[in-house]
């Protein structure tokens, strides 16, 4: 352990929800998009699942809607170390979706692409069994644009740079292909608990 | 039956290097040799990282303080020096109200101290010095910017590079005294006698537009969300290109 001299830290919190490495933001919400926020709206948005399934599919903003709501509430944890905590989502189980295009045996992963463009890979295991959503709102409120409005992908579970913004579409494949952090040197999981931030971790 | 993902949309601004995870997962030993002054919120921290395996400018890194219950903070900081300072890294911190780690930075650091780095990260806002460079900055966010100002100057390279840095005041512009005829400094809220004060706007934008290099402008923005977005839609609007503007925003 290298002590740095002087240093005392914030006053310690027993935080259970707190994984190693990180802090809690509070009410802040960092912006942290790499790329220009695009002008979408919902009637321009989609939602398409294809690759290794039975029946790809396209959603629009209604149809999308006419699927059961579902709702988290919790925490999420950027790479950069802040943590929120409480937040409140609601939109529609990923599991509701894939329940309609019917994944084949053989899919593994998926690539969850963006309306701009921006990608991220993920297990298909992170993205089933009520642990991933379509979500378009945040705190009662329409998701706002700079945070991935109309929509977003939300895996809570792991680092939040695999919750798409601007979701447009996954594709579901038998082997992992890395994204766009997951290819400048960031996990290709990116699990919390285990501060799976960069490649080597 | 193998698929391969092809995007439907323009893929999104590609990275510009290939990283080393294996530098990313190391921590080392940073030893604090100088500190620097640079506005009444603003200094620069110089550190001898003797094992540094180099960076790009625009890359950062991570930083972390232990105190003695072995509690940790880890940040993210962009790196102000450019490669060519070899085994030594200068971060440019403000002192963040409330602020734990640059607060520490602030109030006690004093060269001889040790802290831990490891990096560099992230491929996506490098600069290797190759595409003409519109960097577009305010605040801190001026800090990876100067990196490439710097290896601009160090290696006496031809490729067009322009700043046009945004500050509340001339006393709070960091590097003030650095900056040459490439930098076009923006004051929000004092400036010098004749110098208009203003946010930064469409007309100092379109013009540096208007004139590209051959190829276009590599467009890097670096500052808080809210002037990252005013910043990025300013370049949207002149005309360049949504996938070579490069956004690194500071949370």
């Amino acid at each position: 352990m290298n002590v740095t001299r002087g240093f005392d830290g914030r006053p310690r919190v027993q935080n259970t929800g707190l994984p190693p490495g990180q802090y809690d933001a509070g009410d802040d919400w960092p912006v942290l998009s790499a790329e220009v926020t695009p002008d979408l709206s919902p009637a321009d948005w989609t939602f398409r699942v294809d690759g290794l399934v039975e029946q790809p599919r396209t959603w629009d903003w209604d149809e999308a809607h006419t699927l059961p709501a579902s709702a988290y509430e919790g925490d999420i944890h950027c790479v950069t170390s802040w943590s929120k905590f409480g937040v409140r989502f609601a939109g529609v189980s990923l599991d509701a979706f894939l329940a309609v295009v019917r994944p084949h045996g053989s899919a593994t992963h998926a690539v969850a692409y963006s309306h701009t463009g921006y990608t991220t890979n993920l297990p298909l295991a992170d993205l089933t069994g009520g642990r991933a959503w379509i979500a378009w709102e945040y705190d009662g409120k329409p998701l706002p644009t700079e945070h991935g409005g109309p929509a977003r992908l939300l895996v809570p579970h792991l680092y939040f740079w695999k919750s798409a913004k601007w979701v447009a579409g996954l594709t579901l494949l038998d082997h992992d292909e890395p994204g766009f952090w997951e290819q400048n040197g960031y996990h290709a999981r990116g699990n919390p608990w285990e501060e799976q931030r960069y490649s080597g971790d | 039956m193998t698929e391969t993902f092809a995007p439907v949309t323009r893929f999104a601004v590609p990275g510009r290097i290939a990283v080393s995870s294996r530098a990313a997962a190391e921590w080392q030993t940073a030893t604090l040799t100088e500190v620097r002054r640079e506005t009444p919120y603003a200094a620069t921290f110089r550190f001898a990282v003797p094992a540094w395996q180099g960076h790009l400018p625009g890359q950062h890194l991570m930083l972390r303080l232990t105190a003695e219950d072995g509690y940790t903070a880890q940040r993210h900081y962009s790196i102000a020096s450019p490669p060519e300072d070899s085994g030594h890294i200068e971060l440019t911190l403000d002192h963040v109200e409330g602020g734990e780690v640059s607060g520490w930075f602030h109030s006690v650091a004093r060269p001889g101290d040790e802290v831990e780095v490891r990096g560099p990260l992230s491929g996506f806002f490098a600069w290797p010095g190759d595409r003409p460079a519109l960097l577009i900055g305010a605040g801190s966010g001026v800090v990876p910017l100067m990196s490439m100002v710097r290896h601009h100057r160090a290696r006496g390279l031809s490729v067009p590079l322009r700043l046009l840095v945004s500050a509340r005041s001339p006393e709070e512009l960091i590097y003030a005294r650095e900056f040459g005829a490439e930098t076009t400094p923006v004051f929000t809220r004092s400036a010098p006698q004749g110098v208009p004060v203003g946010r930064m706007a469409a007309a100092h934008v379109a013009p540096l537009l208007a004139a590209q290099p051959e190829g276009g402008w590599e467009a890097y923005v670096c500052g808080s969300n809210a002037f990252a977005e005013h910043a990025s839609r300013l370049l949207v609007q002149a005309g360049q290109p949504v996938d070579r503007i490069r956004i690194e925003r500071f949370g």
